[in-house]
């Protein structure tokens, strides 16, 4: 018998705009044991499906039919006072954002203690015994210690641990983790997902793991359910659905990854976006972006049908009577279908391989921030944001800056469009000394610097018109001088992304994520710029979105010879855009180099941690995880010697006396690492 | 006559221009005009916008000010104009204006509250309650016929009322049947079922309650004092009226003196940083060491000098007294934008690390176009929310300042001045009680009618409570 069962759940929630069907009709069963995966974009119902088995749903949300059987009773028809009996005993949950998952004012002993004495008879001694075996088992170190801090002085990843800690303190049967590692850097994300896997497998325990990751899915999930528009549409054993997705949003899913062999080539992209779901459908979710769309899928809701052992679909193509014959007759259903993109079938490979003259030339870059303190707010010390860095960059290529968060990436980026003031060192753009050049001068080349944000939501003034948005360069630089030329040249450039030109009288709130990144991109190019500074622009996207940002941005690469200075933490993008890779940690680059060189032999400890931590999909590319110990220094208090020593695992003694030289491996190639010294 | 534009009329006037501007604005902007319509869908924002519209048209009236012509012996126009300024709210409310009597009276009285000895015909002196020249004038005997008299004016006023408000009622479902393009019928279910998008049901009942008190008090205003009679004999609620005045232009004024503070210093200090911050803070933060009321006395009395020793400034003393009143707004104002100002850095502090500014200065945008274009609309619903919500404060301030005598000039009739003079009346035996009770009710309506409105403003433009918001009409949707 199954552990969880969970039939036919439906959830609404009550909008500005009507009922919102944000569950609608889920069934799925978790076996003791089991971790089942809940796959999907943003917007899909994930989230509200866990919180509609928890009975939190937000206020305005409301259950509106189905059941749920937990250990063979039904949740959904417990009394308040009894079902908080089964929060946390039968069934505990961890989420997405640990930072604001602890309470801040209680330490962390006490947190867990709470949990401990609603759902067990522990007290006292026995209690803080156990607390300790709790936090042992989760991986943080000098438990006994550490349970009377408070989680201010635990980082990103430890407060997560303490988040399983206190889900496990009850015992539960079932663990929901909604999003467990989305906050986290990919080498923390490794460790968490390692301690709940192994967690997960010495307890028996039911889990429900919610992402969006496909590489996570691969990692740790038995079976995997893929949600699309509240419902889901395929359900199946994790192996057979990494062999061969069935349903076509699954199969997109899969063509929309960034993957190093679809270097060169236009990523496939799903058309449009989810559907609202405050309608009723005639037919098919998915009917309207589908490339294998047919009449009955308009007409008639799919049901289930068996695809493979194992592997059910909600689509009419694996009906047996009439969908083979559409699946036959001539639209490929195979992932690698790169027909319908939007920026054409191929690109040339490698292009902008022709080295030309040096765009930008940074050396030895420093951003320090001071420390102050006391009543004079005197420095006390600095924060080395960025510690010189040197990087260079041509015409017409991507340059990727590569590190997690906290590694002065950012920092450099603005830096070097002199944002922010730097402390140290040179940037030279085009020979143009940028750090020593009048407010004025530096004015007439921020037209050909541009910025493109991580953030959609936040990069675009809620306040402002598209259209006066996008002029707002050419009206601050002076480009572009009369009122009738600025709108032309706005009507052109949203041609140019992808948007129509009759969108410029609306407001930015009036679009979707992608959209309004491609506005920031309308924006920034509207100065006609020959570098772009990308700051993570596709980390706040859902996999599909990213797919045509990348698309885009590599078009317009192509097309306009933009030179990309691409910051991120996401490697897949870096082997499918970039050409090549500087790898940062606490403020220095430690390894930098073509795509190949870097990301196909790396040499620092570091890079091949880093690449060791991305989750991949395919089982036989997945290298042997190198856990990294603890986190990441805080850059006011860098090591002594090189900062990466106290994680190293190939650490030795004069790692720790001095910061090793850059040693050149090849014609690109360097590193900072003792062990090629 | 002559008209005359004091300085806190032209202000008053000039904000009006500015609400009506700024009223278009709304309607071109989508999601202002979002904002306030949430404002007008919560029926306690509704209510209360409708009594301060009443209070505002009172003080309108009361700030068209002008110069009677003089009128000679035989009451023909004469050459020149009177020194006194009037409004034409004094026009309307003439009769109650020239009704003084002699002294207190008690509300609805026929006789004085106060023994006068009185020489009778055959020559005897008795001591009794002299009638009043006006109130209950019309009655032969007072005793008998007040009962009766007065009871009919109430009925008669109601009546007034009721038809009144039916007729009102009926043009406003008439008007809104046309524009849903429904039957009346129809019209007339939804908005008592509160079924209509702006809370109508609620604008219409206190329309209804207004239009209730008013027509039985118009009709009573006729033959007595509603509420009675001050110390020389004036009218209590033509005083009241007249305060209102007072009350709405401290309100209003002294936040427009106050603004270009806070804004200008509060959005200069969260965008630039620095030194700047560090002076604007340092400013703000010994104005708010130095106790309000200090200050404030401090700056009126030396206006108040100023004033004194230049009478050839003012034509008439009503100039002069509205000079005095302008002095409190602007100095009320330069003593209160510390909070807001407070309140904008921080705010200007956070969306000064938003990616659209950034993404701004990337352009080379100059700091006064990024403040301008960027954080102010950004921080204007804080502004606005202040606004509101500090408007009641500074009725109530007034009073305060009025009553330990650093407010308003004597001779302008504001909440203050009555409440100041109040203070004796309470003191004597037997109690006059009518002129506080007239003004604490008052000013108790208005500063509540602006606190329901500020709390809707509130709702419906601070983003923090967008999520409740929608709880809420979960929850109201059965």
């Amino acid at each position: 018998m199954s552990l969880l069962r969970v039939e036919s759940l439906r959830t609404s929630l009550e909008g500005a705009s009507g009922a919102v069907r944000a569950v609608d009709d889920v069934s799925f069963e978790i076996a003791a044991g089991e971790t089942f995966a809940l796959l999907g974009e943003s917007g899909c119902g994930k989230s509200m499906t866990a919180l509609s088995m928890m009975r939190l749903l937000p206020d305005a949300g409301s259950i509106a039919g189905g059941r749920v059987m937990l250990n063979g009773r039904d949740l959904l028809a417990l009394p308040e006072a009894e079902m908080r009996t089964v929060r946390g005993r039968e069934m505990a949950m961890i989420f997405q954002e640990p930072a604001t998952s602890l309470n801040p004012v209680l330490t962390v002993g006490r947190q867990i203690g709470e949990v401990l004495a609603r759902h067990t008879p522990l007290r006292g001694a026995a209690a803080r015994r156990r607390s300790v075996e709790l936090i042992e088992a989760v991986g943080i170190p000098d438990a006994a210690r550490r349970l009377d801090e408070f989680p201010f002085q635990f980082s990103g990843g430890m407060k997560q641990r303490v988040m399983i800690a206190m889900a496990l303190a009850g015992d539960p049967a079932l663990l929901i983790a909604d999003e467990p590692t989305t906050a986290l850097d990919v080498t923390i994300q490794a460790q968490v997902l390692e301690q709940l896997g192994a967690l997960q497998r010495s307890r028996g325990m039911g889990m429900l793991l919610i992402t969006h990751d496909l590489g996570i899915v691969a990692q740790l999930a038995q079976r995997v359910g893929v949600m699309y528009a509240g419902e889901l549409v395929e359900v199946a054993a994790q192996e057979v659905f990494f062999a061969a997705p069935r349903h076509p949003y699954a199969q997109k899913l899969f063509a929309a990854l960034p993957l190093p062999e679809r270097r060169g080539r236009a990523l496939e992209t799903i058309p449009g976006s989810v559907p609202l779901l405050n309608r009723p459908f005639a037919g098919c979710r998915f009917v309207e972006r589908c490339a294998q769309a047919w009449p009955r899928c308009r007409e008639e809701p799919p049901a289930w049908h068996a695809a493979a052992a194992g592997q059910a679909v909600r689509c009419h193509l694996y009906d047996r009577a009439s969908g083979l014959r559409h699946r036959e007759s001539g639209v490929p259903v195979q992932a690698s279908d790169t027909r319908c993109c939007a920026a054409g079938p191929s690109l040339p490979v490698g292009s902008g391989q022709e080295a030309g003259a040096a765009l930008l030339e940074v050396s030895d870059l420093r951003v320090h921030f001071p420390i102050r303190r006391g009543v004079l707010r005197r420095t006390v010390g600095q924060v080395r944001a960025v510690d010189g860095v040197s990087l260079g960059l041509t015409s017409g290529r991507t340059l990727a800056l590569v590190g997690e968060s906290g590694c002065g990436k950012t920092t450099a980026g603005k830096a070097i469009l002199q944002l922010i003031e730097p402390t140290a060192g040179s940037v030279r753009y085009r020979g143009n000394e940028l750090t020593a050049l009048s407010a004025a001068r530096l004015r007439a080349l921020r037209g050909e610097m541009q910025i493109v944000f991580q953030d959609p939501y936040a990069s675009l003034d809620p306040r402002m018109r598209v259209g006066d948005i996008i002029e707002e360069g050419m009206a601050a630089l002076g480009t572009a001088a009369a009122t009738a030329q600025r709108e032309r040249r706005t009507a052109e450039l949203l041609e140019r992304v992808g948007l129509s030109a009759d969108m410029r009288g609306r407001y930015p709130h009036e679009f979707s994520g992608g959209q309004r990144q491609r506005i920031a991109i309308a924006r920034a190019l509207a100065v006609a710029p020959r570098l772009l500074v990308c700051d993570e622009p596709t980390s706040a996207l859902d996999v599909s979105v990213q797919a045509q940002i990348l698309n885009l941005l590599k078009e317009l690469q192509i097309s306009l010879g933009l030179a990309y200075l691409f910051i991120t933490h996401n490697i897949a993008v870096v082997e499918y855009l970039a050409q090549a890779v500087a790898v940062m940690y606490l403020g220095r680059i430690v390894e930098r180099g073509s795509v190949e060189e870097v990301l196909g032999s790396p040499q620092h400890p570091y890079t091949q941690a880093l690449l060791s931590a991305v989750p991949r999909l395919d089982a036989a590319q997945r290298r042997e995880v190198i856990v990294l110990g603890g986190d990441m220094p805080s850059p006011a208090r860098p090591p002594a010697g090189c900062h990466f020593h106290p994680r190293c695992p190939r650490a030795m003694p004069q790692c720790a006396a001095r910061y090793p030289d850059e040693t050149l491996l090849g014609a690109t190639h360097a590193v900072r690492c003792f062990l090629h010294g | 006559m002559m008209p005359v534009v004091l300085w806190t009329d032209a202000l008053v006037f000039l904000l009006l221009a500015a609400a009506v501007g700024a009223g278009f604005q709304v309607r071109r902007r989508a999601y202002l005009l979002a904002s306030w319509r949430r404002v007008g869908e919560s029926r306690a924002g509704m209510a209360a916008l409708l009594v301060l519209l009443a209070f505002a048209a009172i003080g309108l009236l009361d700030s068209l000010h002008y110069r009677p012509r003089l009128a000679d012996a035989n009451g023909r126009p004469a050459n020149g104009y009177s020194t006194e300024v009037r409004s034409a709210l004094d026009a309307l409310l003439r009769p109650l204006r020239n009704a003084a009597e002699k002294t207190y009276s008690a509300p609805l009285a026929t006789h004085l509250y106060a023994r006068e000895t009185v020489e009778q015909p055959d020559g005897t002196q008795v001591r009794l309650f002299p009638r009043l020249k006006h109130g209950g004038a019309h009655l032969r005997d007072a005793d008998a016929e007040w009962g009766g008299d007065v009871t009919w004016r109430v009925l008669r006023g109601l009546l007034i009322a009721v038809l009144a408000g039916l007729t009102f009622a009926f043009a406003a479902v008439h008007v809104a049947a046309r524009r849903w393009g429904v039957r009346r019928a129809q019209a007339w279910r939804n908005i008592r079922r509160g079924e209509t998008r702006l809370a109508w049901n609620a604008a219409l009942l206190t329309a209804g309650l207004l239009l209730l008190v008013a027509g039985p008090a118009v009709s009573l205003a006729g033959g007595y004092h509603v509420l009675g009679t001050d110390k020389v004999g004036q009218d209590v609620l033509y005083l009241t009226l007249k305060s209102i005045r007072t009350g709405l232009v401290i309100g209003t004024l002294t936040t427009l003196a106050m603004l270009p503070f806070a804004l200008a210093l509060g959005i200069a200090a969260g965008y630039l940083g620095g030194w700047v911050d560090d002076v604007i803070q340092y400013i703000y933060t010994t104005l708010n060491s130095i106790p309000g009321v200090l200050l404030i006395a401090a700056a009126v009395l030396m206006v108040q000098v100023a004033i004194d020793t230049r009478p050839d400034w003012f034509a008439t003393a009503a100039q002069r007294a509205d000079a005095r009143l302008l002095a409190l707004c602007l100095i009320l104002g330069v003593t209160s934008w510390t909070g807001l100002c407070r309140l904008l850095r921080a705010e200007t502090l956070k969306l000064r690390e938003l990616e659209y500014v950034q993404a701004a200065q990337a352009f080379g945008a100059p700091a006064a176009r990024i403040m301008g274009r960027h954080i102010l609309p950004n921080v204007m619903h804080i502004v606005l929310i202040a606004v509101v919500m500090d408007f009641s404060g500074l009725v109530l301030a007034e009073a305060v300042l009025s009553y330990i005598g650093i407010g308003v000039d004597p001779s302008t009739i504001s909440f203050g001045t009555m409440i100041n003079t109040a203070r004796l009346e309470l003191a004597r035996e037997p109690v006059v009680w009518w002129s506080l009770v007239a003004a604490f009710t008052f000013m108790f309506v208005l500063v509540l009618a602006a606190n329901l409105f500020a709390d809707a403003v509130r709702d419906a433009f601070d983003p923090r409570l967008a999520g409740r918001r929608n709880a809420a009409a979960v929850r109201e949707r059965p």
